[in-house]
């Protein structure tokens, strides 16, 4: 070998630290033979510890991935949300939508670097944890060896080999673990800020079921448009029963449309309590749901502002539509 | 000789070898000295592609000393000065 103390390799360097460490837990021995028993004692802690290394990665790669499966719902959310705001006509919600997705796709993105990292983590420590396992078991084979053929003074070469090689092991495995300890921890900090994202609503966290403006304004949207139709049902249903009126009411005979409808409510007010009381009776008999199937030319002269005032004296007249025009009670 | 690559396990590596993987890590050496990331983990991957294509992986039950030990595939320049100048890296 060309390495000599003027260029020392990297490889050299990096053994002879390996060397030295091994070095000075020997030298703190008496007897070459403690030596054995005791890190025999330090293989099976550094067993259990890789052994727990590899169910933390675990543990951390799962979490990662329920977060990934939450952010996917979640740029899934927002592209329907896109679409569904794009066909209301709402550009600037969609564009709204569509930027959220792609800051949840980031995240994604990164997620699935992270993932892909502490995969390859768990899966060396796993090999690790095996190696480590078939070098502790040669290591006590060797230790019982070694204790029942050689004395103290005998033994020492022998120790010396194995204590080395598996000291090196154990700095190995020691060294991996303490790397896989640090992905996890940075791998928490960093599920701990998505979490913390997804709470805030930056990402419009549909998965927490936290507030989420896009959707209730699409909602909105949604029961606006709802209400405009019924809205508009009601104002078709009332010009067309507006003809009707007149026949039943010449006072207001002219007028035309809600208010004029409005105002003929008014005068015939004590010809519907008449009417009112006899299908009250009649909703006695038949229960509260009995109007509702009244036949329609009943309905015709009748007017709901009563309807407004005691929601008892429901009557056959009030066609269900108008009965729900708010209007009427206030007007009455 | 044996060599060790952190987190992978040890090679048997044939003597004939040894003169190329002494100039594989004097280029690595170089990088390090140059602080060239680059450059390191590119000699990086050169020499333990040569280990790997002129060592035969030892058994797991073998407790022989390495003779020399490299840093692992994914080590950074930062990684490999630690283990060097600090010894806490290592445990044990």
């Amino acid at each position: 070998m060309k390495g000599t103390a003027a260029r020392m390799g990297v490889m050299k360097r990096v053994s002879l630290v390996f060397k030295a460490k091994a070095n000075k837990a020997l030298d703190k021995m008496e007897d070459p033979r403690e030596t054995l028993d005791y890190s025999y004692q330090r293989q099976l802690e550094l067993l259990t510890k890789v052994r727990r290394g590899v169910a933390d990665v675990a543990t951390s790669r799962k979490r990662v991935e329920l977060q990934m499966n939450q952010l996917q719902q979640q740029a899934n959310k927002l592209q329907d949300q896109a679409r569904k705001a794009l066909s209301m006509g709402r550009e600037d919600l969609a564009r709204e939508a569509l930027t959220r997705k792609a800051s949840a796709q980031t995240q994604l993105d990164e997620l699935q670097v992270q993932y892909a990292q502490l995969q390859a983590e768990e899966e060396k420590l796993t090999v690790a944890s095996q190696r480590l396992q078939a070098k502790v078991d040669a290591f006590r084979t060797r230790k019982e060896t070694i204790k029942a053929t050689y004395t103290a003074a005998e033994a020492q070469t022998r120790i010396n080999e194995a204590f080395t090689g598996i000291s090196e092991e154990m700095g190995d495995v020691g060294m991996a673990i303490q790397r896989a300890e640090d992905k996890t921890a940075q791998m928490q900090a960093r599920a701990g800020a998505i979490d913390e994202l997804m709470a805030s609503g930056a990402l419009d966290d549909a998965v927490g079921g936290k507030r989420d403006d896009i959707q209730s304004e699409l909602d909105m949207m949604s029961a606006n448009s709802d209400v405009e139709r019924e809205l508009a049902m009601l104002k078709g249903e009332l010009t067309a029963g507006a003809p009707k009126q007149l026949e039943g009411s010449a006072p207001n005979g002219a007028s035309q449309g809600t208010q004029g409808t409005q105002g003929t409510q008014a005068y015939q007010a004590p010809q519907q309590n008449q009417q009112n009381q006899q299908n009250q009776q009649q909703q006695q008999a038949e229960g509260p749901y009995a109007p509702q199937y009244t036949p329609p030319q009943q309905a015709e002269p009748v007017q709901p502002p009563q309807q407004g005032q005691q929601g008892q004296q429901t009557q056959p007249a009030g066609a269900p539509g108008l009965a729900d025009e708010p209007q009427d009670g206030d007007r009455s | 000789m044996i060599v060790r690559i952190l987190g992978e396990g040890q090679f048997r590596v044939d003597d004939a070898a040894t003169a190329q993987l002494n100039d594989l890590d004097a280029n690595l050496e170089t990088a390090v000295n140059r602080k060239d990331e680059a450059a390191f983990t590119a000699a990086l991957t050169r020499l333990l592609a040569g280990v790997r294509a002129n060592g035969a992986p030892l058994p797991p039950d073998t407790l022989e000393p390495s003779d020399l030990i490299l840093p692992g595939e994914d080590s950074t320049m930062d990684d490999v000065r630690k283990m060097l100048t600090d010894e806490g890296l290592i445990p044990g």
